[in-house]
């Protein structure tokens, strides 16, 4: 056993921290407010390698472990997980599925943009009446010899419209089930594709969120991932990873609270003293750092049993649940121990709690996790 | 052109300062580390030269004397750009003997430009710059807030008392840097992270030289008493007790 | 066991901050039992390096030159005549000059140096001086065990005190120094008040909203005929010039009264400002941690309130 973290990956928290603090604080509240796509930011953090950070150097990606992935994403989303989710979208689903199961010439293609930065990816799989039941694809992907043709519209997409490279889970041979689904690799700028208006949504309001519609959109046979029918293994296998991103963004909102409500009940006087020497605060931030300690060494044994190239989908289905449920706990109580303070806009707590509630509902809500959690409990035991 | 950067390891700006029993020590325990504020602003305009004129500045180097613990430093030195590292093995002393420490460790190289920052913010001594001038028998200029190089003419813009000289120095000089110099510190990324993996970091050893001071005692500085609250439609109750009480007006 | 003071000039006057350097040098002196020499490099007229006798000064060593600051030669002119008026300890300010020259005496003369004194020495035999440590977070107490020190003092900590008595003037020698500064352009500021040598200062803060609201600042500023300054994220903005910002990095400020106006107060800001003798800190939220450190604090809108203290003090100043 061993809990000390490399110095680099002390140098890549840091390095996080420091972007997070100086930088994507300033503009926040008002990015939350008026929902405005954090571009700069997102340039900024592709131009440092966070954008592709797990990849293979070789193809321009930084080369680093899921641990430092999951230090790099707490940091940054206890500031704005907004920006955070368009990071894990784009290293764990996208960059991760094209890295892993992508051909040599994908790679080169497609991959090598998006680890850069300079494109951002999107995965396609959620529908209007398939979100939690992945098997249920009502997209279709007709195989027509040298091209398919793709018809069907997608859901909650994040970086629905920002996204240059879309990955798209949809269904060739309805008659095989979840056997017969594909993934494709779509430009954003084929004909056929649009985009609907941008979600108003309760939080990571400045994220892009987007349905995409698909109107005989032609791909071309080269841009399907791995066999034909690997569609639905590629995006479970894919969402393992990316639980590890949405659970460590879970874990950032949650200390990122936990850090403002100590610093405020050191500071904050009632009945003659700081609140946090009564009771009442001090063991609520007890109880708040128990979670929070628990959440992240949840997240980084899956980063680490990922590194490890152990099975990490249990692991991860741990985190993503628990730290998601924590992350609504605690920034719920930071809000609290705020008063009145915690929930106007300047205070930042408000916003972290709206944004905890949508770690529990996506890639793979609570109840989700719970069936996969449930599942591996029964076989083994 | 070789410049070499003067890096201090401080704790952090926010650390609470606490003592030995006997008051006579810093306790450093739970203290996080960081780059000397200033020094990571002398670095940063350094690897910005060096970006900015690639045929001119061939090699940036940092320096630092402590022990093995301070490497973490240079090499967050290293991964920000700059290209090979020295550490000179010495415990701390005061401003003469770490300046001491560094001139002996770089006497004989030819460096162009050396950057230190104007102080460190733990003992805010503002020494260490112009005592390695001195000591190498360099120019210096002190309160540089802005560098650049036009060809192989060091300008610079100092601060003064009451306003800034823009000047221009001959080489090799030290140039001892303040805020200004750069904006936004260098935040070293992925790439720069796995270079400096390989980029070479000297260890040499420590020379005799005999500190000029010593720290006696340590004290915290004496509590301010209670804010007094003045109601904002009462702003002649301020006048008065700035006038009568606090007699500085 | 003499002491030397080096003192510099602003356009060939000087500033009650050189009163105080020079009056500070003849009280330790007169601890040591020695006596003091004051250095000025620079043209100075005899008028007002006579001046200079109010304080103690005794003798005054004029080097009368054009050049600019250049730190090597200046350093290695102070460090020759320490030597040749047997100087035990060497004095100057604590401010850029004192910074840029201080370190390089030290070396000259194989002494200590301590920067940023607290006032008189706390004992002469060891000599041991008090500064501030860790941005003003820590005291220290610091020995300097060489024979020859160096110190600088830090500005408003020892306070003017006169010694009338008699001075000569005599010119230094100085056909034979040079230096390699040039000076292309300077940019120096007149008409208003330094920052450092200001006895009142308005600082404003984010809190301010933006520059087009600094007009009622500046207004109270010219009342209390005080300087203006501001905090870091005010100057990173470019609401104002960097040269107003005061905190840790950048000036450092001692002040007798010191006006935070939205500023929340971080512990960076008060490195910069924590001397200052009396703080007064208006802010809309009552949390801020700048109330902490102030003295007198008013909670509330400053588009409100400015105006209204400016109104105060006009009114103060008219009947004083």
């Amino acid at each position: 056993m061993n809990f000390e973290f490399t110095e680099e990956q002390l140098m890549i928290q840091q390095a996080a921290r420091d972007y997070a603090q100086r930088e994507l604080i300033q503009d926040v509240i008002e990015r939350d407010t008026h929902a405005i796509y954090p571009e700069k930011h997102v340039k900024a953090l592709a131009e440092l390698g966070f954008m592709g950070m797990l990849v293979d150097p070789e193809y321009d990606g930084g080369g680093m472990d899921t641990v430092s992935y999951v230090l790099a994403m707490e940091e940054i989303s206890k500031v704005d997980a907004s920006v955070s989710v368009i990071m894990s979208v784009n290293n764990s689903l996208v960059c991760y599925g094209l890295d892993k199961f992508g051909s040599k010439e994908q790679k080169e293609k497609y991959l090598k943009p998006l680890a850069r930065g300079e494109k951002i990816g999107a995965f396609l799989l959620s529908e209007p009446e398939a979100g939690s039941d992945a098997t249920s694809q009502r997209t279709t992907a007709e195989d027509k010899g040298d091209y398919y043709l793709l018809n069907g519209t997608k859901n909650w997409i994040t970086n629905g419209n920002t996204a240059g490279t879309y990955l798209v889970i949809a269904q060739t041979h309805p008659e095989k089930g979840h056997k017969g689904i594909n993934v494709l690799i779509v430009d954003r700028n084929s004909p056929g594709i649009s985009v609907g208006p941008h979600e108003d949504k309760m939080g990571m309001r400045s994220s892009d969120t987007h349905s995409v519609m698909f109107n005989d959109v032609k791909v071309p046979k080269e841009n399907r991932i791995g066999e034909d029918g690997f569609g639905f293994k590629f995006a479970m296998m894919t969402l393992e990873g990316g639980r590890i991103g949405i659970a460590s963004q879970a874990l950032g909102l949650a200390s990122g609270a936990f850090e403002r409500a100590v610093k405020y009940a050191k500071e904050r006087k009632a009945f003659g003293t700081e609140i946090a020497n009564h009771q009442a605060i001090a063991f609520k931030l007890a109880d708040m750092a128990v979670k929070i300690e628990n959440a992240r060494n949840l997240c980084l044994k899956a980063a680490w049993l990922k590194d490890q190239g152990k099975p990490y989908g249990y692991a991860s289905a741990m985190a993503k649940y628990y730290a998601a449920e924590i992350a609504m706990e605690v920034t719920t109580e930071a809000v609290q121990i705020h008063g009145g303070y915690g929930y106007v806009k300047e205070y930042h707590v408000e916003r972290l709690m709206r944004e905890a509630k949508l770690t529990q509902i996506y890639e793979g809500t609570s109840e989700i996790q719970q069936i996969v959690i449930s599942r591996q409990v029964l076989k083994d035991f | 052109m070789n410049i070499l950067v003067c890096i201090s390891n401080v704790p952090d700006t926010t650390t609470r300062i606490k003592y030995s029993a006997d008051m006579k020590e810093v306790d450093y325990s739970g203290v996080q580390w960081i780059i000397n504020p200033w020094d990571e602003l002398a670095l940063t305009r350094a690897i910005e030269l060096k970006e900015a004129n690639p045929a001119l500045v061939q090699k940036i180097t940092v320096i630092t004397a402590g022990r093995a613990d301070v490497e973490a430093t240079l090499r967050k030195a290293l991964a920000c750009g700059a290209d090979d590292a020295i550490r000179v093995d010495a415990a701390s002393g005061d401003s003469l003997y770490t300046a001491s420490q560094l001139a002996n460790a770089v006497k004989g190289d030819a460096y162009d430009v050396i950057l230190c920052g104007i102080e460190s913010s733990d003992y805010n001594n503002s020494a260490v710059g112009g005592m390695m001038a001195e000591l190498l028998d360099y120019n210096s200029v002190s309160a540089v807030s802005s560098l650049n190089l036009d060809g192989n003419t060091i300008k610079v813009t100092r601060e003064i008392d009451g306003g800034k000289q823009n000047i221009e120095v001959a080489g090799p000089v030290v140039l001892i840097v303040q805020k200004g110099i750069a904006i936004n510190p260098r935040i070293p990324s992925m790439r720069g992270i796995m270079t400096a993996r390989t980029k070479p970091l000297k260890v040499v050893p420590a020379t005799d030289v005999i500190p000029a001071s010593r720290v006696v005692s340590y004290e915290a500085p004496p509590a301010k008493s209670a804010c007094k609250m003045i109601a904002p439609d009462h702003i002649e109750e301020l006048v008065n007790l700035l006038h009568n009480e606090a007699r500085v007006i | 066991m003499s002491v030397l003071v080096y003192i510099e000039n602003w356009n060939g006057k000087f500033k009650k901050s050189t009163y105080e350097l020079v009056s500070y040098g003849k009280r330790i002196a007169a601890g040591l039992g020695g006596e003091l020499s004051i250095i000025s490099i620079g043209n100075v007229d005899e008028t007002e390096l006579k001046k200079l006798g109010a304080y103690g000064a005794g003798k005054v060593l004029s080097a009368n030159t054009d050049m600019a600051l250049d730190d090597k030669a200046y350093a290695a002119l102070i460090a020759e005549v320490a030597n040749k008026s047997n100087a035990s300890v060497v004095v100057m300010a604590n401010n850029s000059t004192g910074k840029a020259l201080a370190p390089r005496v030290a070396v000259k003369l194989n002494a200590g140096l301590v920067s940023g004194v607290n006032g008189l020495p706390l004992s002469y035999q060891p000599f041991v001086v008090s500064k501030k440590a860790f941005s003003g977070k820590s005291l220290l107490q610091a020995e300097i065990t060489s024979g020859k020190k160096v110190i600088t003092l830090s500005q408003n900590t020892a306070g003017v005190e006169e010694f009338p008595g008699d001075v000569t003037v005599e010119p230094v020698d100085v056909s034979a120094v040079s230096g390699s500064v040039k000076v292309l352009s300077s940019d120096v500021q007149t008409g208003t008040i330094l920052l450092t040598e200001a006895e009142i200062v308005v600082s404003g803060g984010r809190g301010m909203r933006g520059p087009e609201n600094w007009k009622p600042l500046e207004e109270l500023a010219e009342v209390l005929g005080a300087a203006t300054a501001c905090s870091r994220p005010v100057s990173d903005e470019g609401w104002r010039p960097h040269h107003e910002h005061v905190g840790q990095t950048g000036k450092v400020i001692a002040p007798n009264l010191y006006f935070a106006l939205g500023i929340s107060g971080a512990i960076q800001h008060l490195a910069g400002v924590s001397s200052s003798k009396v703080i007064v800190a208006v802010n809309k939220d009552a949390e801020a941690p700048i109330f902490t450190a102030a003295d007198y604090g008013i909670v509330g809108d400053l588009q409100e309130i400015l105006p209204k203290m400016t109104e105060a003090f006009r009114k103060f100043k008219a009947n004083a």
